[in-house]
């Protein structure tokens, strides 16, 4: 039996012979591979960006808001109503199912001042709470405190790009800036989070006691009210149920009729992953469709160009056959032959298709990851289709009779 | 002992309703160390003849014993090993693999024996040197004149020491000073090497060096000379 180094030298030499028809013959697999490769990294790409887009924003989060005011058949934006109260809130954390925080929100821009110094951002009313929930952590200073939100303490948390702005390179925990024309104290540094998963930059903004707000800072028309409620549940299974129960409990409490609309709207985190998810998932599938087309479509063109190989080459397989090589000889050489044609196209799509994933990442149209796996699950595609499409005409080859074959000009 | 042992083979081709026999009957033995012409006009059924004692072909009806053993009763694959051990074949038109050096291609049969590499290459080199084309090792088929491509053909025939050398009009394609040179080499074969050698020629001259001169026409063997 003839062994593998000298069949492997014997198919190198054969293809080099052939240098264009052997690249041209490896196209398809160089396509097909490069999509796969692709495909899986834009797939793999934004199921990791929405991972950490929804890590970033918390997980397993109820969002409520106040619904939206209707005037005139013109409807104005979320919390234009505003329905939900500091009870409401109070209400879903002791009564409803899976709750682990509830956290209050309303938020108005202000205009910020430190020394000559100034600055327009959010300024968000909440409660300790909400910083679990929404992954916000201290780089220094304190969270808040039961007091702070029973006394209505000035006191203020600032993100990252706040605090730059307005205190440059200065520690800003202890200094005292004015929101609008209150003075707070700064009691804590948000650590840097970067930007949301909507370009939103998360570090550029402040908290403040909700109580505090309500009562100093947002002259509202409608006092006690908050614009929001973001609730975190024990876990992702129980998000439903704990859907239910507060709709439940803010009708109760809210004395809305049954054949009333809710007067407010509550938002699930997963609801929208899944809808990313799923265009992700779509794209994956056409990219997936593409690379299976070109994949078989490749190796058809391996088996057209082996056959014509074979073809060609029938004296010297006749020679061959006369000197000793046996059917399974003949069979291993070409075998061997379009398996590593498939395979050094693989190795071409799969340079191709890293390039390829790159450039979508350099667009900036996708976010991507380039996994060990998919290389090797394309290599070994590839492989298996030089083998497949390589067999028959091997299998044709070592078919020849020798006598036939050594007088073929 | 006898090394060929052909009897009573018949060899007929069906073309449509006609069929034609192109071995009538033939029997031959050759023993060991013989020297052997054979000629006939083409069609004279030579080299069908020739294709059965190289195991690529099939008489009919008949037997062919090549050292003992009966070659009509082996599978595809024992012939091959037969092809690849006992015989070496050198042919008209060289036969060598294109675009492959001579000594890749001296190596080939070995290969097919499942010689390791290193002493494949020694053995090959040895070859080369025996048939005085040392210095073409890495040259292809097409880079060497005829005497000097059938001279890699002959190195590569006698590469696994077969018993036995099977030439079909090796000389028919290269110059009268080169026919000499080539057959003389065939001459040391036999004598030195003790190889058996059939060689199929048309050439009075090129049997002028063979022992035995057996002669063919119309499917028979016509005269079966001893010199």
């Amino acid at each position: 039996m003839i062994d593998f180094k000298s069949t492997l030298k014997m198919a190198i030499v054969s293809l080099k012979i052939n240098k264009m028809r052997s690249i041209l013959t490896s196209l398809g697999i160089i396509i097909g591979v490069s999509a796969v490769i692709i495909m899986l990294a834009v797939g793999s790409g934004a199921s990791k960006k929405i991972a950490q887009d929804m890590e970033s924003m918390g997980s397993n989060l109820l969002m409520i808001r106040s619904a939206s005011a209707t005037s005139g058949g013109v409807r104005m934006g979320f919390g234009t109503k505003p329905s939900l109260t500091l009870k409401d809130a109070e209400a879903i954390e002791k009564n409803c199912r899976g709750i682990l925080a509830v956290a209050p929100y309303s938020s108005a821009t202000s205009q910020l001042t430190y020394g000559n110094q100034n600055w327009s951002t959010t300024v968000g009313g909440t409660s300790a709470e909400y910083l679990f929930i929404r992954n916000y952590e201290i780089e220094s200073g304190r969270n808040f405190i039961e007091e702070d939100l029973k006394n209505n303490t000035k006191v203020a948390i600032i993100g990252s790009t706040t605090a730059t702005e307005l205190f440059g390179d200065m520690n800003p925990i202890n200094k005292t800036m004015r929101i609008g024309n209150v003075p707070f104290k700064v009691i804590g540094l948000l650590k840097t989070k970067g930007q949301s998963g909507m370009g939103m930059d998360q570090d550029d903004l402040v908290f403040i006691p909700i109580t505090t707000a309500q009562k100093k800072v947002f002259g509202t028309d409608f006092p006690g009210t908050v614009k929001m409620i973001n609730v975190k549940t024990q876990n992702a299974d129980i998000l439903d149920d704990s859907q239910n129960d507060i709709t439940e409990l803010l009708r109760n409490r809210h004395n809305i009729g049954k054949n009333q609309e809710d007067d407010f709207e509550i938002r699930n985190l997963a609801e929208m992953q899944e809808t990313i998810k799923s265009s992700a998932k779509t794209m994956s599938i056409l990219l997936g469709a593409i690379a299976s087309v070109s994949l078989l479509v490749g190796g058809i063109g391996i088996m057209n160009i082996m056959l014509v190989s074979v073809t060609e080459r029938t004296k010297e397989i006749g020679i061959r056959m006369a000197i000793g090589a046996k059917a399974t000889d003949i069979r291993f050489q070409f075998l061997i032959e379009s398996f590593l044609l498939s395979i050094i196209g693989g190795l071409i799509g799969i340079i191709v298709g890293i390039l390829g994933a790159k450039i979508v990442e350099f667009t900036g149209a996708m976010s991507i990851s380039i996994s060990t796996g998919s290389v090797i699950l394309s290599l070994g595609f590839s492989g298996i289709i030089g083998v497949l499409f390589g067999y028959y005409p091997a299998f044709k080859a070592s078919l020849l009779n020798p006598i036939d074959a050594l007088r073929y000009e | 002992m006898n090394l060929i042992e052909v009897k009573n083979a018949i060899k007929t081709y069906q073309t449509g309703e006609d069929s034609f026999n192109a071995l009538n009957n033939v029997s031959l033995n050759i023993s060991e160390g013989e020297f052997v012409a054979i000629m006939g006009a083409s069609g004279s059924g030579k080299s069908t003849f020739m294709n059965i004692l190289g195991t690529l072909d099939k008489p009919n009806s008949g037997s062919y014993h090549l050292d003992g053993v009966n070659m009509l009763t082996l599978k595809a694959d024992e012939l091959a090993e037969v092809r690849n051990l006992k015989i070496g074949f050198v042919f008209q038109g060289f036969n060598l693999i294109s675009r492959t050096t001579a000594l890749e291609n001296v190596e080939l049969p070995m290969i097919y024996k499942g010689i390791p590499e290193e002493e494949r290459k020694q053995r090959a080199k040895d070859a080369l040197k025996i048939v005085g084309l040392e210095k073409r090792e890495d040259h292809m088929p097409n880079q060497m004149s005829g005497g000097q491509q059938q001279r890699v053909a002959i190195a590569r025939a006698i590469i696994n020491d077969p018993p036995l050398i099977l030439a079909d009009e090796p000389t028919g394609n290269l110059d009268t000073k080169t026919s000499i040179e080539v057959m003389e080499f065939f001459v040391k074969l036999n004598e030195n090497m003790g190889k058996t050698i059939v060689l199929v020629t048309h050439e009075p001259d090129i049997a002028e060096y063979c022992k035995r001169v057996v002669k063919f026409k119309d499917g028979n063997i016509i005269s079966d000379e001893v010199k």
